[in-house]
């Protein structure tokens, strides 16, 4: 398991190199750059290139940034909101998405599974119906629509929640953009939670379980639920990415000082050292949160962990 | 045959399933006994209700399945020396819940027909095995260590200290078998019922694991029922034997007075189709046919429109079962006395022979 752990890891370092390298590439190849004023002469703009190691050749910019990151140093940004390091802006932007992002991951697991289990255990009944009619509307409402939905009614309407993200108050102002992002989760764990359950609870493996006589929570407890979650972790991993690494539209609707917006916004304006470490941390994160899914499976499915070893001996 | 204890007595027992299309009768009066330590055989084909019937003894039936009528009363004893008393339960009126923590697994363990699918994939060998005694019987881990590893040994499996700490994916089809009996022995049941055990394997392993099944049921004195299609299963392992048909038993008896005297055409018809080395015909005998819908109401003998032999009362009015001796019983009205006398087919009474001939040999 150790040594399978530890090339996981190198490959993702590996990985994430690789994506780097089509990241620089790509938006070398963009057209714009980032000093596009009109009021900038073709020399002040051969200035600036130089100021910022732009003038240099490719490779000699990616080792460059490379061995800055590898430092903490992200570069600064040429335009947002000049000459701040990126770390900096990352730094007051990144939690916040982040934690949104997490507390809509936790909500929408916990109610997606109980809402999924409880439907498969009384299948067909109005539970199972009622769960399937959420977990319908969840996945074809976009999330918006349930961030304006609920900015109106319990943000406005109700008073009980800010409606617009406040920065001093960040838990109490979390509430509704998690709520609103969580809902999705909510309905493909639900939905897949159910169908992973009916087919678990239909296995022989249940029937001779319960032909040693386990009680039916002892049967759900011990055999069910473990062989259920296998293949909802899968489902799980690219959910909690897409959330972590933020909404724009939900951001949008609360004012959230995220990174989605950011993203967008250096995107605009050409801003490529903004681009690129953000759509770094994108891809750092999603690398990541595979690696722990890959160790995770380890752990619940012996088939798997136990054939990593065999083939690692 | 001295003293045989009846252990477990299904009377009239009638169940349907309730599915989109209606209501689908599986079983329709099922009358069967189990004495302690011998082995029943339950032979028929797809369909023909095999499963359900043990299913409703261990209380696992599907959830649309229902009970129309009948009882399976059960006999066991419980406690210990002097307190040791005998009771008598019927499976069909005790809830889940009682069936569950006092007969499942306890008293009657069932193996099930595919190894490779009837084992929990994400825990090992030895918790399956130990889950059960430490469920009922609040057994201390390091006994019930002990336990699952003298059944893994029982049960054959080489190297069991090494195997205990095993997943399912691990291990064979055949070993899985073997693991899948030494968790139905762990609570020492006092009936086993093997459901198809031996289908999802291949030949040499099959006469295996008969063997095995064989040879703990002489060791520990439980009683067997086993579910089949497969007459050769039957022949090495059964003492009795009842023919399924159609929800129905249509014969019953020993192993000897079905195999050289079966009375019913549906037993000539299964002996018919057995895979035979010394036959001059060159092909494969098939009953014509298949079984009725049992959704619809079957008027008079099930098997009727199957059977050459069928009189015009087979389609009006169901045969009751006539007894030919104390345990040979048919129901079919060739037995009547007013029916014309018929004989099985002559390729049929030939087989008989010489397999009357070969066993005579085998046992002499």
């Amino acid at each position: 398991m150790k040594k399978y752990v530890l090339k996981r890891i190198l490959i993702s370092l590996v990985t994430l190199l690789v994506i780097l390298l089509v990241l620089f590439l790509l938006l070398q190849f963009m057209p714009g750059s980032p000093f596009n004023d009109e009021k900038l002469t073709e020399a002040q703009i051969a200035l600036l290139n130089a100021k910022y190691g732009l003038d240099k050749p490719v490779i000699i910019q990616f080792f460059n940034y490379v061995t800055s990151m590898l430092q903490g140093d992200l570069g600064v940004s040429y335009n947002i909101s000049k000459n701040t390091p990126i770390v900096q802006l990352l730094q007051t932007r990144l939690p916040t998405s982040v934690r949104i992002g997490g507390q809509a991951v936790v909500l929408g697991a916990i109610i997606g599974l109980v809402l999924g289990v409880v439907a498969a255990l009384k299948h067909n009944s109005v539970i199972d119906t009622l769960c399937t009619v959420v977990s319908v509307l969840g996945a074809s409402v976009p999330s918006y629509v349930f961030a304006l939905f609920l900015a109106y009614t319990c943000g406005f309407q109700l008073g009980w929640f800010p409606q617009l993200f406040q920065v001093n108050h960040p838990y109490i102002s979390s509430v509704l953009p998690s709520v609103a992002l969580s809902m999705f989760t909510i309905a493909s764990i639900a939905r897949f939670t159910r169908s992973e359950m009916l087919e678990v609870l239909d296995s022989d493996y249940l029937l001779l379980a319960a032909s040693k006589g386990l009680s039916e929570r002892a049967l759900i407890m011990r055999h069910t639920l473990r062989n259920a979650l296998i293949p909802i972790i899968t489902v799980l991993a690219p959910l909690i990415v897409s959330l972590m690494t933020g909404s724009l539209v939900v951001e949008k609707i609360f004012a959230i000082p995220g990174i989605g917006s950011l993203m967008v916004q250096a995107i605009q304006s050409n801003d490529h050292s903004v681009t690129i470490a953000l759509a770094f941390v994108y891809s750092a994160m999603y690398v990541f949160i595979m690696l722990i899914v890959d160790i995770l499976y380890g752990i619940i499915d012996p088939r798997i962990r136990l054939a990593k070893e065999d083939s690692h001996e | 045959m001295e003293e045989r204890e009846k252990i477990l007595d299904v009377r009239d027992l009638s169940i349907s399933f309730t599915t989109t299309g209606g209501e689908l009768n599986a079983i329709r009066g099922v009358n069967l006994s189990v004495y302690r330590g011998e082995t029943v055989a339950i032979v028929g084909e797809s369909g023909s209700g095999k499963s359900v019937t043990v299913k409703a003894a261990m209380g696992i039936m599907d959830k649309n399945a229902r009970v129309n009528s009948g009882e399976i009363i059960f006999n066991y004893y419980e406690g210990e020396g002097e307190n040791r008393v005998q009771r008598s339960v019927d499976l069909l009126k005790m809830s889940k819940k009682d069936i569950r923590s006092t007969i499942n697994g306890r008293r009657i363990a069932m193996v099930f027909q595919d190894p490779m699918t009837s084992l929990d994939p994400t825990m090992n060998i030895g918790d399956q095995i130990m889950e059960g005694m430490i469920w009922h019987y609040k057994t201390p881990k390091q006994e019930a260590y002990q336990k699952a590893l003298r059944l893994l040994e029982l049960v054959g499996i080489t190297d069991a200290e090494k195997r205990m700490k095993n997943y399912p994916h691990q291990l064979s089809g055949g070993m899985r078998q073997r693991v899948v009996i030494a968790i139905a022995l762990a609570c020492d049941p006092d009936l086993l019922i093997c459901d198809e055990p031996t289908t999802a394997l291949d030949v040499t392993i099959q006469a295996k694991i008969l063997e095995l099944i064989k040879a703990i049921q002489a060791k520990m004195g439980i009683s067997v029922i086993y579910i089949t299609h497969d007459l050769g299963v039957v022949a090495k392992v059964a003492d009795f034997v009842n023919v399924m048909y159609a929800g129905k038993i249509v014969e019953s008896g020993t192993i000897d007075e079905i195999f050289y005297d079966p009375r019913h055409p549906y037993t000539w018809g299964l002996l018919s189709a057995m895979p035979d080395l010394d036959t001059d015909d060159d092909r494969l005998y098939a009953i014509p046919g298949s079984p009725p819908n049992l959704m619809h109401k079957v008027p008079g003998d099930a098997f009727a429109p199957r059977n050459i032999f069928a009189l015009k009362i087979d389609y009006r009015k169901e045969p009751p079962m006539f007894q030919i001796s104390d345990t040979h019983y048919a129901a079919t009205w060739l037995l009547d006395e007013r029916a014309p006398k018929v004989e099985m087919p002559p390729e049929l009474r030939a087989r008989i022979a010489r397999m009357k001939k070969e066993g005579e040999k085998k046992n002499g």
